[in-house]
């Protein structure tokens, strides 16, 4: 159950950033952890953004091609070249 | 000496092994970044190249303020923005993206989805989110990259910057602020809205919505 004048769910997804990166007050993240253990709405959301986050750290890396990270090198050379 | 000066010290010795190191390490995250403005791979590893350039040639000059991670995804940023302004001004979606910057205030979920005044709790969810059964197994579907790729694709462009950086190349709070020029608050708020939308997209794909399970 919830206590009059606490968070809303329409309330706490505006926090969960803020949540998430710790950047919330005392008493607001309190708030937060009460409203999030009785709403399982909420904790789906929370569930939701974790594993979005996980997927975007997921994502596939793209490479430098071999031609350009040779053509670095080479650069490097030229430029260590014109300090010598 | 911190690793940083060690590094800094390093190239301006013209210590080659060095340099491809930190080269091949940062790569796929130039990459990445310089990808979110120019059309193609191939643009986007010219972007990296004209990086490391201008990276050698200022290097006697770097003060060491910030990382030279930083530092150097800082130049990456300010050359893609030039490159991107060039390529991409002919792309129909960027009007359209400008206008959707422009709105303002966004809600990270849909306000119908919550109860209204009338109802027996209001702010409260009305059709809440369901938990994503086998999140691991789907989210790591090419279907669902996919999907994740295009949705970054479509945020806003500070937006993106930020959810880029701080979400998909694991930058800190801090050193986003200083590639981005931009305030803490401020960074905040973007990456917010920006995984707000790729979150409510992800949904609308794995929740049903009308897509293949």
């Amino acid at each position: 159950m919830t206590t009059a004048g606490g968070l809303t769910c329409r309330e706490l997804v505006e926090l969960v950033t803020d949540y998430l990166e710790n950047r919330l007050s005392v008493p607001a993240r309190a708030s937060f952890e009460e409203h999030l253990a009785s709403c399982n709405g909420c904790q789906a959301y929370l569930e939701q953004m974790r594993l979005t986050l996980r997927a975007l750290g997921r994502l596939p890396e793209e490479r430098l091609s071999g031609q350009a990270r040779e053509a670095m090198l080479i650069a490097f050379r030229d430029w260590r070249a014109g300090r010598a | 000496m911190s690793d940083d000066a060690q590094l800094i010290a390093a190239l301006r010795r013209g210590d080659e092994v060095a340099f491809a190191d930190i080269v091949d390490r940062w790569g796929p995250g130039l990459l990445r970044v310089a990808r979110m403005y120019v059309p193609s791979h191939a643009v986007a590893e010219e972007v990296v190249q004209e990086t490391w350039i201008a990276v050698l040639r200022g290097l006697d000059r770097f003060e060491g303020r910030s990382p030279l991670r930083t530092w150097v995804f800082g130049i990456l940023l300010n050359l893609a923005r030039t490159h991107g302004r060039r390529e991409r001004r002919s792309l129909p979606f960027a009007a359209l993206r400008r206008r959707f910057e422009d709105r303002g205030g966004e809600a990270a979920v849909d306000p119908e989805r919550f109860q209204g005044r009338g109802d027996e709790r209001p702010g409260w969810w009305a059709l809440p989110p369901a938990r994503w059964a086998d999140p691991d197994e789907r989210l790591q579907a090419a279907e669902t990259r996919a999907v994740l790729a295009a949705a970054i694709d479509g945020l806003p462009v500070r937006q993106r910057e930020a959810l880029v950086l701080r979400d998909v190349l694991g930058l800190s709070a801090e050193e986003t602020c200083t590639v981005l020029g931009t305030t803490d608050g401020n960074q905040r708020v973007l990456l917010h809205r920006a995984r707000a939308k790729v979150r409510a997209t992800l949904e609308q794909h794995l929740s049903g919505g009308g897509a293949a399970a």
